[in-house]
């Protein structure tokens, strides 16, 4: 009896702190920010309440759901480009890189811009892309223009290209390592059974990758779906973002309950794709032994 | 080699850097052989079968296979299989789609109901008519070895390759799968190169062992030959068990050759028609295998005598190390015996400390040069 009240105890003792953790910054703000999506705006004060004027507004509006769709899209968008960007590269680290120095290399490579400061990345595509950029002086030396361009820099292609390059790195790692994992003698036995190397890639190597593929496109997505930096820095009036309509509510349009209220929807978009993705994990995943 | 060669190494070699996996190396295998590459990890066994799948290139040389050159085609190109050692199976896929992958490919040109009933032939073939539709993960170690057996098997190659089939199994289901390997061999009538450092292995499956060691070949033979008259004291020590025990010689009378150990006993051999002859004087090692030593009467000939140091129960035998009488005061030598356990062999002919004398035939002694050889 004393020796479970000490297991007790010692559990207590060890899982509180993360228990309270959890409780006090998760759950807790979680409950407010839903509770407070149902609240009324009476300028300047939010009166608690319940009812689901908030939602409406957000669904009715097109001022919102643009903008949600909008952010759909350029997430979506980003998330193809670092695949199709990132797939390749893992590829040729894995399988055509010989030297494991090399490979170790230019793998720490594609992870070191990480130590760099978010902002600072994103800010040097404003500086490439921008009327006095790197891209236009490039141009204008070699004679393709003869004025700076304004159509590299503040709309959604440069969003795109400056969210691609941020997140890429979190595309390239799962990819790395589920591809490092796959039996370098499977591939050996697909072409000793009279296949070539692109359907080796297409029926051996690629369905034993999906399981990186999944998880760093649901990375790529979250990140680049919740982004509020790239818009303001490079995004043009067309490029707002759900982040941004967010932060306004809780700033400059002093909007908590509609804030609030975008926010539990971004969530619940953001729970489903985790949903999805996991889903489309299971049904990929191989036992590699 | 008894029928034309379907595979042929001519001045094959591969090197790793400084490494040399493969000295300059001819090999040739004939239409529906079985042989085995035996040798000690690092020997260069499975280079040359890398060699032959097109999983690595040679550096110098020619490979040609069905008398086509393929010195410098891939894999896909070559009209070989391979059963590899970890079986390499498709993990995403069932059993079926494995064993039917090598005809799925357009480019080979399969139509679908001759592909599902190729992959029955090949499941029966295996003795898994009933495992299809299972996934890989499902099966264990001994189904996993007959389905990568049926995915070799089905593109029918001329030559199909194993690469240590069997090192994966345990001991009794080893056994079993040897039965299996020699039966497919005898059916489908193709040439099977098979990997392996197991020399019972060899010895039970093959028609003709090449034993290497250090990236060179160095002996070719049927098993029997290279167990009863090895051309060297590596091959005899590599293949079953040898005594090599030092000895001068006496010379020879035409029929027997005359032998003195380092303690005073004489030996006789009996020659075979193209055996070296070694002058008087000259120091050579005489190999006797275990069980080929046996508990002297006191009448016997060509006798060994000494003293049980060890005595190891074996339940068919007993394995006696025996110290030969030191009366030349030479380093002591010791042989091992294998005693036949039967119930007129006495007991206590192997308890260790007691004095025996073992009998040799002199047809079974192998003599080499004391030196060299190697």
């Amino acid at each position: 009896m004393s020796a479970r009240r000490q297991d007790a105890g010692a559990f207590a003792a060890l899982f509180s702190v993360p228990f309270l953790w959890a409780l006090v910054f998760m759950i807790v703000p979680y409950a407010i920010m839903i509770s407070v999506s149902f609240w009324t705006r009476q300028f300047p004060l939010f009166v608690p309440d319940f009812q689901f004027g908030n939602f409406v507004q957000i669904f009715s509006d097109p001022q919102y759901t643009t903008v949600i769709l909008r952010t759909l899209k350029i997430a979506a968008m980003v998330t193809l480009g670092a695949l199709l960007l990132g797939y390749p590269l893992a590829y040729f680290l894995v399988f055509t890189v010989r030297s494991e120095r090399m490979r170790n290399l230019l793998y720490m490579s594609v992870i070191v811009p990480l130590w760099v400061s978010y902002l600072l990345r994103a800010y040097t595509w404003k500086i490439i892309l921008g009327t006095d950029g790197a891209l236009n002086s490039l141009l204008m030396t070699t004679g393709v223009i003869r004025e700076p361009l304004t159509v590299f820099l503040y709309n959604q292609t440069s969003m795109v290209i400056t969210l691609v390059y941020i997140f890429v790195p979190f595309m390239v790692m799962p990819l790395f390592a589920v591809l490092s994992n796959i039996p370098k003698t499977l591939i050996e036995a697909s072409e000793d059974l009279g296949v070539g190397p692109f359907m080796t890639f297409w029926k051996v190597i690629f369905p034993l990758s999906v399981g990186g593929v999944v998880a760093g496109a649901t990375m790529t997505f979250c990140l680049s779906f919740g982004d509020f930096v790239a818009p303001v820095l490079v995004g043009g009036p067309d490029g707002t973002m759900v982040a941004n309509l967010l932060q306004s509510q809780f700033g400059a349009a002093l909007n908590w309950p509609l804030g609030s209220a975008l926010a539990t929807l971004v969530l619940l978009l953001v729970l489903v794709v985790l949903q999805v993705s996991s889903r489309m994990d299971r049904a990929g995943r191989v036992g590699l032994s | 080699m008894t029928s034309r060669p379907i595979v042929t190494l001519s001045g094959v070699a591969k090197t790793y850097g400084a490494f040399t996996a493969l000295d300059t190396t001819d090999l040739a295998l004939g239409e529906g052989e079985f042989v085995t590459l035996l040798g000690p990890s690092g020997c260069g066994k499975t280079t040359t079968l890398r060699l032959i799948g097109g999983f690595e290139l040679a550096d110098r040389g020619r490979i040609e296979i069905a008398g086509e050159d393929v010195t410098s085609k891939p894999p896909y190109r070559r009209p070989v299989n391979t059963v590899f050692q970890e079986y390499a199976l498709f993990p995403h896929m069932t059993v079926a789609e494995n064993i039917g992958y090598g005809l799925s490919v357009k480019a080979n040109n399969v139509s679908a109901p001759e592909r599902g009933r190729r992959v029955a032939e090949a499941l029966a073939m295996v003795g898994l008519e009933e495992m299809g539709h299972r996934r890989t993960g499902e099966l264990s170690g001994g189904q996993r070895q007959r389905v990568a057996m049926a995915r070799a098997i089905v593109r029918r190659p001329r030559v199909l390759l194993l690469d240590e089939p069997l090192s994966a199994l345990d001991v009794k289901l080893r056994e079993g799968m040897q039965v299996e390997l020699k039966r497919l061999h005898r059916e489908l009538g193709i040439t099977f190169l098979m990997v392996t450092h197991d020399q019972e292995e060899a010895l039970a499956l093959s028609d003709r062992i090449v034993v290497m060691n250090r990236g060179r070949i160095v002996e070719i033979g049927t098993p029997a030959a290279l167990y009863d008259a090895p051309a060297t004291p590596y091959v005899a020590d590599f293949i079953g068990a040898s005594n090599l025990v030092p000895a001068r010689s006496a010379g020879n009378d035409g029929r027997f050759d005359r032998l003195v150990l380092a303690d005073g006993t004489a030996l006789h051999r009996l020659r075979r028609p193209e055996d070296r002859a070694f002058p008087e004087g000259v120091a050579v090692l005489a190999g006797i295998r275990p069980e080929r030593l046996l508990v002297a009467g006191p009448e016997d000939e060509n006798c060994l005598e000494g003293r049980i140091v060890e005595a190891l129960f074996h339940g068919d035998r007993v394995r006696i190390e025996v110290a030969l009488n030191q009366d030349g005061g030479g380093a002591a030598a010791s042989v091992f015996a294998d005693i036949t356990r039967t119930a007129s062999s006495a007991a206590g002919a192997t308890t260790p400390g007691e004095l025996i004398a073992l009998r040799v035939d002199p047809a079974d002694i192998m003599l080499f040069a004391a030196e060299g050889g190697r």
